[in-house]
């Protein structure tokens, strides 16, 4: 019976083939001399992404460890995995914030965040890492904190905050503390996420201070580990100072003064295993009733999807390093969907925008890639396609390689910002799940309209040979050059050549370090630089996250016509 | 033991009542159902849902759990069998009488001129008298109960100062098993060999023999591996044993199936008659493995009525068999009889040459009423060395888990040199135990398991994730449809591999403080395999590929080598048990699952395994059974090793001895209470009993 079925998919599948006008063809030469440079330099990019990777996941180096482990406790990544379901995924999120971002280096930010199932429900991990400088938030500790939490607020997920921190970086606290997103605004969060039933879980996993006591204290469960989890608003030392009382920190806020006593936690931990087995059994004590059958309006998810009829690893050599170099978006749509099927949606119009339906892992998604600059009649299609997907509540999946709009008296006088502000506007307004890839360059407002960070899209991840700037360097440098020039001028200097040059390069090096993408994962501009070999399992848990909640109507605003 | 149903005016059989329970009932039950007869199985309130009343066409209650009370009791038996017509499938019970008292046996047997060993098989049973007679025969000793068999209450006296005690036991022993308790006493053989000889006799006074089968490998006076024929004895010898053997049989005018033992001075090379077994015995399989014929089908015959199918020249005696009794026993505890649940429990696939005869199924509990064996393995081939790899094949992949066997152990015999040239006797476990037991001191050895375990630890871990993975997938629900990437395998990480760890505890039978930890790091690999390390980094990691294709089976491969590997796993208590079977090994580790969620005190947190808790100096009961006599007092002063209490179980008695000099204390047991197994029966305490309760007084006061 089994043999009969199978040998009837088969012959679907053939049929599909056969007669699909969908299926994207391979539009990759292995032979040519692009191809081989290409996967060279991204195989460069992709070592060096390596050695930062394995740095960071090494944590605070080797004696913080070692301090950590003679602690009884398990590195945060660890602890992630042991709360997980045995042998489920986890999407990490932006694993190299605070890359070069401070004098001293601060691995993953301090702190690790991402998604994944505990007892078949996703949930959001927030880890602090006490082997990097004690677990304290720097500013971009608390971004990363945050960016977790606005994740876990739209997706609606169970957040599981694994606590070991000495709370506020003090050195930085003018950034840290005072404005609305910074420290305090992590309680806020939590307070408002309970309100809409979103549960909050924590584990005191040692030491939980000052502003950090409210972690535990604003969740709606908590455990503490004996011996190692603490719990106080000051810590002995600043009692003794205040108030002359000399104390232990187990006797002032241990998980045996929190458990019987003061009732701030709630569950009693022998030891970290023991905890994150408490931590465990909460999540699947979560019913959230009805809410299981009432997820993702989208139900025609195909269980039996077929995978890319092209291999997923030769997105590394699609992409070039050198952005004036274009590539044909398709290449990279046939490695991601499935089957390679792509249903193209206004094919013949506006052709440097490539829109049209596919499914990833069964998921019907709507994909917007760019195939070159942005025409007037490339952001009409595109703002139609994307209300054609949220009327059917689509995700959309926006691949982004573009240096923007075009410009020009032509395209002025045609009414590109007219055209433009309408692709903005579907962008903005579509309520449906989005996930941004940029594959390759991001300029100006191209970086807009293809739903770039300012757009709220699900998620955003980065190519390693990705740029982001308002513009490429060289414009930049021509269009300050040329302001400059003007200035001296009025001023009577005269620039020779040589000044002219320095500060045209000048001007083309801080764009380029700026445009990096290790500049933008830095400062949390995205959720995290990815292999292209990622990319479709990026995009399918990506997608299956945004899908957590249930579908909204999308409204837009007015569209000037 | 078993009855039928015959029609009025026909003599002819038409329904069989089965007297009796386990594999042997199922066993007959089979050449019923396949002659067209139906079955009537009877059964024990323990036994109402095991395989043999499934394997009757209809069951008859006959009384509550203990064996004396049902199986072993004449009227509930009767009483069952309440029809018209009966007719016993067996020898006439005249015969049954004459040899089931070994005296009068013996008496018969010299009268016909077969051959029998030195003794005393008088009726006086005075005990000084007893003792001259052994004196006379010269020790040692074997002191026998003149009723009933299985070696139960038997005694080897070495000298005379043992003679009381073992005479008195061996009587109290043979009334709680027989109800008779009259005592004979024989010369002990030194090396002997114990062959005996299956004969078979019509209602027309034809009796023949089916030749011999060797049942020497014993352990307890129990057989554990018997064959046919016997190995590395001369034609002469084997013509000469059958004829005594249907003398033995004629002489007491016997018909139907019976069996008559003999003792094989292996120095001398005489035999003796030792006794007659008037049933159809546990090890005929391996006789009819090298005859070619069905002997129940034959018992049915001949209470039919109707003659012997062959003569005694054309019974065929074709290749080798053996059988291997696989038995719920604990081999380090000196076999002692283990009960509990088979957890998992698959036999070998039976096929025309191997037998598995089973009277339980997977979930039946080896409850401490009856007999433990769990099965008889059977194998048959061209020859002794032909059947020997059959038989070690068949052993590697008898699965069991959930309590003790004695699988393994029937390996280490089976590959033992001495047994593979078929130098058996009796004492061939006594003989060479340093070979087949576990050395503790050896440390090559020990380093040897030690590897092995790991080994398997690697393998059960990849195994139990690639089982996790599939389970874990086919449990997801309905809502995310996308949810069931999130376990893909192997599990995505961003830019790094998903590993694990994972604790398995290693019963090491070379280290007398139990159990060793491993811990296993799991990475799992781009292409789907993992690799696994364990903590001493100075042992290399293995790189395992696990693909599950049954319930059980794996096939893996490490390292380019591909293995077929079978692996159960069952919970119990908080801890989940893993074994693992992959070529002729066989692993049993722990895990600890769950946590004791409620635990909210601050007692410290039991990592380990261990669920004795008893203070030191604590006696436990070796296993569970009924206290048939405590022999000391609360608070007596006691040597180590002098007999405290007596238990019996399983139709053995066991005593249970001081294990250090001191005060008995806590000794709560009284006879006729029954215990459970590992249950605290008393403590020996350096302090008299006196001095502890000044100072439980003194505890009182300072708290």
């Amino acid at each position: 019976w089994r043999s009969s079925l199978m040998a009837a998919n088969r012959a679907q599948i053939v049929y599909r083939n056969a007669y699909s006008v969908g299926v994207l063809p391979d539009g990759v030469d292995r032979s040519s001399e692009a191809f081989s440079r290409n996967s060279t330099a991204m195989d460069a990019l992709l070592s060096d992404l390596q050695s930062h990777i394995n740095k960071i996941l090494a944590g605070g180096g080797p004696e913080a460890v070692k301090r950590n482990r003679s602690r009884n406790k398990l590195l945060p990544r660890e602890r992630i995995d042991r709360l997980l379901d045995p042998g489920s995924s986890f999407l990490e999120l932006s694993q190299l914030a605070g890359h070069e971002l401070y004098d001293e280096p601060l691995p993953s930010g301090g702190i690790i965040t991402g998604i994944g199932p505990v007892h078949g429900k996703l949930c959001m991990f927030v880890a602090n890492d006490p082997t990097v400088k004690g677990g304290t938030y720097y500013p971009i500790t608390v971004k990363k904190h945050l960016r977790a939490q606005e994740i876990a607020a739209e997706c609606k997920l169970p957040c599981i905050y694994l606590v070991d921190s000495g709370g506020a970086f003090l050195p930085k606290q003018a950034e840290v503390f005072p404005d609305r997103d910074n420290f305090g605004r992590i309680f806020y969060n939590q307070a408002v996420m309970s309100a809409k039933g979103i549960p909050q879980v924590a584990l005191v996993l040692g030491s939980c201070t000052a502003g950090g006591a409210y972690i535990p204290a604003m969740a709606d469960e908590s455990v503490m580990v004996k011996g190692n989890g603490t719990v106080f608003l000051a810590g002995p030392p600043l009692v003794k100072a205040a108030t002359g009382e000399e104390v232990t920190a187990e006797d002032l806020g241990g998980a045996s003064v929190h458990c019987k006593t003061s009732g701030v936690s709630d569950y009693f931990a022998q030891d970290e295993l023991h905890g994150l087995a408490l931590g465990r059994n909460i999540i699947k004590n979560l019913h959230m009733a009805g809410q299981g059958q009432l997820q993702s309006g989208v139900q025609n998810t195909r269980l039996d999807y077929e995978e890319p009829l092209y291999d997923v690893r030769e997105l590394r050599s699609i992409a070039p390093t050198d952005h004036k170099q274009q590539f044909d978006i398709r290449s990279v749509i046939a490695r991601i969907v499935d089957g390679s099927e792509f249903d193209e949606f206004k094919k013949l119009y506006g052709t440097t925008l490539v829109t049209g339906f596919a499914r990833i892992f069964g998921q019907p998604v709507g994909i917007i890639g760019n195939n070159g600059i942005l025409f007037s009649e490339s952001a009409l299609k595109g703002a139609h396609f994307i209300e054609l997907c949220t009327q059917r509540n689509i995700p959309l999946v926006y691949l982004q390689n573009i240096t923007g709009f075009m410009v020009g008296s032509k395209s002025e006088a045609g009414g590109i910002a007219k055209a433009g502000a309408k692709m903005v506007m579907a962008v903005s307004c579509a309520k449906v799940p989005k996930v941004t890839i940029m594959v390759g360059g991001s300029f100006g407002a191209g970086n807009y309209a293809m739903c770039g960070r300012a757009y709220s899209p699900n998620f955003l991840f980065l190519w390693p040979n990705a740029r982001i700037s308002v513009m490429g360097g060289a414009q930049a440098a021509g269009v300050l050059t040329q302001i400059e020039k003007s200035n001296k001028k009025k001023k009577g200097f005269q620039w020779d050549k040589d000044e002219e040059e320095r500060f045209t390069a000048k001007v083309v090096e801080a764009y380029e370090r700026e445009g990096n993408p290790y500049y933008s994962t830095a400062r949390l501009w995205d959720d995290g630089i990815i292999d292209p070999a990622d990319t479709r399992n990026v995009i399918g848990l990506s997608i299956s996250v945004s899908l957590n909640r249930d579908p909204e109507d999308t409204k837009f605003g007015v569209f000037r016509m | 033991r078993w009855f039928s149903d015959s029609a009025p005016g026909s003599n002819r059989i038409e329904k069989i009542l089965v007297a009796n329970r386990g594999e042997i009932a199922c066993r007959i039950m089979r050449t019923a159902k396949r002659l067209g007869i139906p079955t009537v199985a009877v059964y024990s309130d323990a036994d109402r849902h095991s395989l043999h009343v499934k394997s009757a066409d209809e069951a008859v209650r006959i009384g509550p759990p203990p064996a004396r009370l049902s199986y072993l009791s004449a009227s509930s038996i009767l009483d069952a069998a309440a029809h018209k017509g009966l007719i016993f499938i067996g020898p006439p019970s005249s015969a049954i009488r004459d040899m089931g008292d070994k005296s009068a046996s013996k008496r018969i047997m010299g009268a016909a001129g077969v051959p029998l060993v030195p003794g005393y098989h008088g009726s006086e049973q005075d005990i000084e008298f007893m003792k001259l007679e052994a004196d006379k025969i010269g020790y040692p000793i074997l002191i026998k109960p003149t009723h009933g068999g299985g070696g139960k209450g038997m005694r080897i006296v070495q000298s005379p100062d043992e003679f009381v005690e073992s005479f008195l036991g061996a009587q109290r022993e043979a009334a709680a098993s027989f109800g008779v308790n009259t005592i004979l006493l024989e010369k002990y053989i030194m090396r002997p060999r114990h062959i005996e000889v299956q004969i078979f006799g019509d209602k027309h006074g034809n009796v023949l023999h089916l030749y011999e089968r060797d049942c020497s490998v014993q352990r307890r006076h129990q057989k554990i591996i018997e064959e046919a024929p016997a190995p590395n004895i001369s034609d002469d010898f084997r013509y000469h044993l059958g004829q005594a053997a249907v003398s033995a049989a004629r002489a007491v005018g016997y018909h139907n199936a019976g069996t008559v033992e003999f003792i094989v001075d292996t120095i001398s090379d005489q035999f003796y008659f030792m006794e007659m077994n008037t049933r159809l015995q546990v090890e005929h399989p391996v006789t009819e493995m090298v005859v070619g014929q069905d002997l129940v089908e034959w018992q049915i015959r001949v209470a039919n009525g109707e003659p012997l199918p062959i003569s005694q020249s054309q019974v065929p005696l074709s290749g080798h068999a053996f059988e291997a009794r696989i038995y719920a026993e604990n081999v380090p505890k000196g076999f002692l009889p283990a009960t509990g649940v088979l957890h998992h429990y698959q036999p070998v696939p039976v096929t025309s040459t191997v037998r598995v005869e089973t009277g339980v199924e997977q979930g039946d509990t080896v409850s401490m009423h009856y007999d433990p064996m769990i099965a008889k393995l059977v194998v048959w081939g061209e020859n002794r060395a032909a059947a020997l790899v059959k038989l070690k094949d068949c052993l590697s992949k008898f699965q069991v888990a959930g309590l003790p066997t004695n699988v393994s152990f029937l390996q280490k015999l089976a590959n033992h040199c001495a047994f593979q040239d078929g130098k058996v006797e009796t004492h061939f476990i006594e003989h060479f135990k340093d070979e087949l037991f576990v050395d503790p001191n050896n440390s090559v050895l020990a380093k040897e398991a030690y590897d092995a375990a790991r080994f398997s630890a690697a393998l059960v871990a990849a195994c139990v994730i690639e089982k996790e993975h599939s389970a874990g997938k086919e449990n997801l629900r309905g809502g995310n449809g996308l949810l069931s990437i999130w376990y893909s395998s192997p599990p995505f990480r961003v830019h790094h591999c998903a590993t694990s760890t994972t604790e398995l505890e290693w019963e090491n039978e070379y280290d007398s403080s139990g159990s060793i930890s491993l811990t296993l790091s799991i990475t799992y690999k781009q292409d789907g395999s993992y690799y696994i390390e364990t903590k001493e980094k100075a042992n290399p990691g293995l790189e395992v590929r696990a693909t599950k294709w049954g319930n059980h089976e794996f096939r893996v491969e490490v390292d380019g080598v591909i293995m077929d590997v079978r692996v159960a796993v069952y919970s119990k208590d908080q801890i989940r048990h893993i074994h693992i079977w992959h070529g002729s090994q066989h692993h049993h580790f722990k895990q600890r699952i769950g946590l004791e969620i409620s635990d909210d005190d601050e007692s410290p947190h039991k990592p380990s395994l261990e669920t004795s808790s008893h203070p030191k100096g604590t006696a436990t009961a070796p296993m569970a059974g009924l206290v048939v006599k405590v022999l000391v007092k609360d608070g007596t002063k006691v040597e180590k090793g002098q007999p405290i209490l007596v238990l019996e179980a399983m139709k053995m008695e066991h005593v249970v001895k001081a294990p250090s000099a001191g005060y008995v204390d806590g000794l709560q047991v009284t006879t006729g209470q029954q215990v459970s197994d590992g249950s605290a029966l008393f403590r020996i305490k350096i302090f008299s009993v006196s001095r502890i309760i000044i100072n439980k007084h003194f505890r009182q006061r300072v708290f």
